[in-house]
């Protein structure tokens, strides 16, 4: 059977200006050829960080951008090709405040959005009132949005995504900015839509929803697949490996490549913690690099030094600091 | 058909929840025809007056479409529904034409405050010699230059900054359609302009309906003009839509 969801060897560039007077304009590359593909039924990830690339392959792929290379293919029918027949069986929903008409309820929201999804006149009552108790919304619907909590505006997207019933249906986002409780519920949904036979492409920058939803993801970083597998796959990359966190007052860029430079170091990311930064540093199984990077560090104003085993985290970040490098599928 | 009622009602439903908006629908047209009834009323009243009095009733559903289909596009735009509709399975035409004819429906009151307030407050004694052919002739109006605000939203899909453009032909239609001053005191090459702009036959049918003379040729041009509009509209909204997903400005970034 071919895959529900194909994107082969897919681009995007944006053009874009700066400057006021003397205007320059200037060629982004928000998606350097991605290729994947995702079988009926799959609930697949797209896991990266801001601004990876990850929503200009979703937008593709529901025929709202045009690739600049590559093609993508949706239930075996091209996206830009058939746009029309793609858009009849595809449902999407994206994170955050925007997508709704805030001055209307849920229910007109609904109402609406069935006429344009063409769901028919004597179906659309019950199945609102269907979805509005599959998302939680049933006692509000007559509110106005403009008053709904975030995570109820996020259980509306997915009511109205799931209007007519699309056997695909793509996420972008969806527990951004929800407080976890409100997240936790949301990712129960999601992952019944994949128990009803939904084919769904999820996209997050939570590594532990990934790997709480995903039967494989794929991790996007610098508009580039760097690595794709179950989350077993990935997790295996850096079981047996070790990880160095100093916390540090201070550090100059310098000193960070220098850390990369050290023999059996994987990857070195620096976070902000409160007045501190931390490095974090990772190495292959085997290795002990505290000693090298402490003697690399002289000079620098040091606080606690910790050794501990690498986590799912770890993996990610690593994968998105790091230069792109040749994965096991 | 249900699309395009339900879009109606709830863009109508929308507009009209807006306190602002709201606001500003209520006093713009009453400032605009006080200042139109003040100057005709400078300069000797009378028969000048009724002419003022209608083509400020109209200029009202004018700006109102003019300016709020842009600003509306761009609402969905920073709603970021602008891409559900466009993503959605049925043609754009009939996601777009009823917000614009709820625009220009929306100016209809403002057709109604300045009639009374030129009644009521200036005085100016209206005649209504045809009703029929008048109500005929102010629907006909509605939907004309709703059809043109159609044409206008095509190109604010496709450009984020392109609303201005609705801004920027509100002042000039007044004075070409001839809302304000007869198309024979302005120079023979705005003519054909003016020949080719609906709410010119519309303001005319309302009128020649008023004043009790034949307001159905008028109405024709009016309402042929606006098939027109929505003919062109839908013919190059496919173009125009594959641009703006080729551009990515669907989108606010």
């Amino acid at each position: 059977m071919p895959p529900v969801v194909e994107a082969i060897d897919l681009h995007r560039t944006y053009r874009t200006t700066t400057g006021t007077f003397r205007r320059r304009s200037l060629e982004v590359e928000a998606v350097r050829g991605v290729s994947f593909a995702i079988e009926e039924g799959e609930l697949f990830g797209l896991l990266g960080p801001n601004g990876a690339g990850k929503t200009t392959t979703i937008k593709m792929l529901i025929t709202l951008l045009i690739p600049t290379a590559g093609q993508a293919l949706v239930l075996g029918h091209d996206v830009v090709d058939d746009a029309h027949w793609v858009r009849e069986r595809i449902g999407y929903v994206f994170g955050g405040d925007r997508g709704l008409y805030e001055r209307l309820s849920a229910l007109d929201n609904l109402r609406y959005f069935a006429e344009l999804y063409g769901v028919e006149p004597r179906r659309q009552r019950a199945r609102i009132g269907e979805l509005l108790e599959l998302v939680g919304l049933e006692s509000r619907e007559k509110e106005r949005v403009e008053g709904y909590s975030r995570g109820m505006r996020q259980r509306l997207h997915i009511a109205r995504g799931l209007l007519h019933d699309p056997p695909v249906l793509f996420l972008d986002e969806p527990t951004i900015g929800v407080d976890p409780v409100g997240a936790r519920e949301l990712r129960q949904t999601i992952f019944g839509l994949k128990a009803a036979g939904k084919t769904v492409l999820l996209t997050t920058h939570y590594m532990f929803e990934a790997d709480a939803l995903c039967d494989r993801i794929a991790v996007v970083t610098r508009g580039k697949i760097v690595a794709e597998g179950t989350p077993r796959d990935l997790k295996a990359r850096v079981s047996d490996g070790v990880v160095v966190e100093i916390e540090v007052y201070g550090i100059e860029n310098g000193k960070v490549e220098s850390l990369r430079a050290i023999d059996g170091v994987t990857s070195v990311a620096v976070e902000d913690r409160d007045q501190a930064q931390v490095v974090v540093v990772q190495a292959e199984a085997g290795r002990e690099p505290t000693h090298d990077v402490l003697a690399r560090l002289d000079g620098v104003s040091l606080g606690r030094v910790t050794t501990r085993e690498p986590t799912l985290e770890d993996a990610y970040v690593a994968l998105v600091t790091e230069e792109p490098v040749a994965v096991d599928g | 058909m249900r699309v395009l009622w339900r879009g109606f009602a709830l863009h109508l439903k929308m507009m009209m929840r807006s306190s602002f908006d709201g606001l500003l629908g209520v006093l713009w047209p009453l400032f605009f025809a006080t200042i139109a009834f003040l100057m005709f009323r400078a300069g000797g009243g009378g028969e000048a007056l009724v002419f003022a009095s209608f083509g400020a009733a109209v200029m009202g559903i004018w700006s109102s479409t003019s300016t709020s289909a842009g600003s509306a596009m761009q609402r969905e735009r920073w709603h970021g529904t602008l891409e559900l509709l466009v993503s959605a399975p049925v043609h754009f035409s009939t996601v777009l034409l009823p917000v614009t004819v709820a625009m220009s429906a929306m100016g209809l009151y403002s057709m109604i405050a300045t009639l009374l307030l030129s009644r009521f407050l200036f005085g100016v004694d209206l005649p209504f010699e045809h009703p029929v052919s008048f109500a005929v002739a102010v629907v006909a109006t509605v939907v004309s230059i709703g059809a043109m605000g159609f044409l206008l939203a095509v190109s604010f899909v496709r450009y984020r900054t392109a609303w201005a453009l609705g801004n920027l032909l509100e002042y000039p239609v007044w004075l070409i359609a001839g809302f304000l001053v007869p198309l024979a005191l302005l120079p023979g090459w705005v003519r054909p302009l003016s020949w080719v702009l609906a709410p010119t036959w519309g303001v005319d049918a309302i009128r020649e309906a008023a004043s009790g003379g034949g307001a159905w040729p008028e109405i024709a041009l009016a309402l042929t003009l606006g098939a027109a509009y929505l003919a062109v509209a839908i013919a190059v909204l496919e173009t125009v839509l594959a641009s703006a997903r080729r551009a990515g400005s669907l989108a606010l970034a």
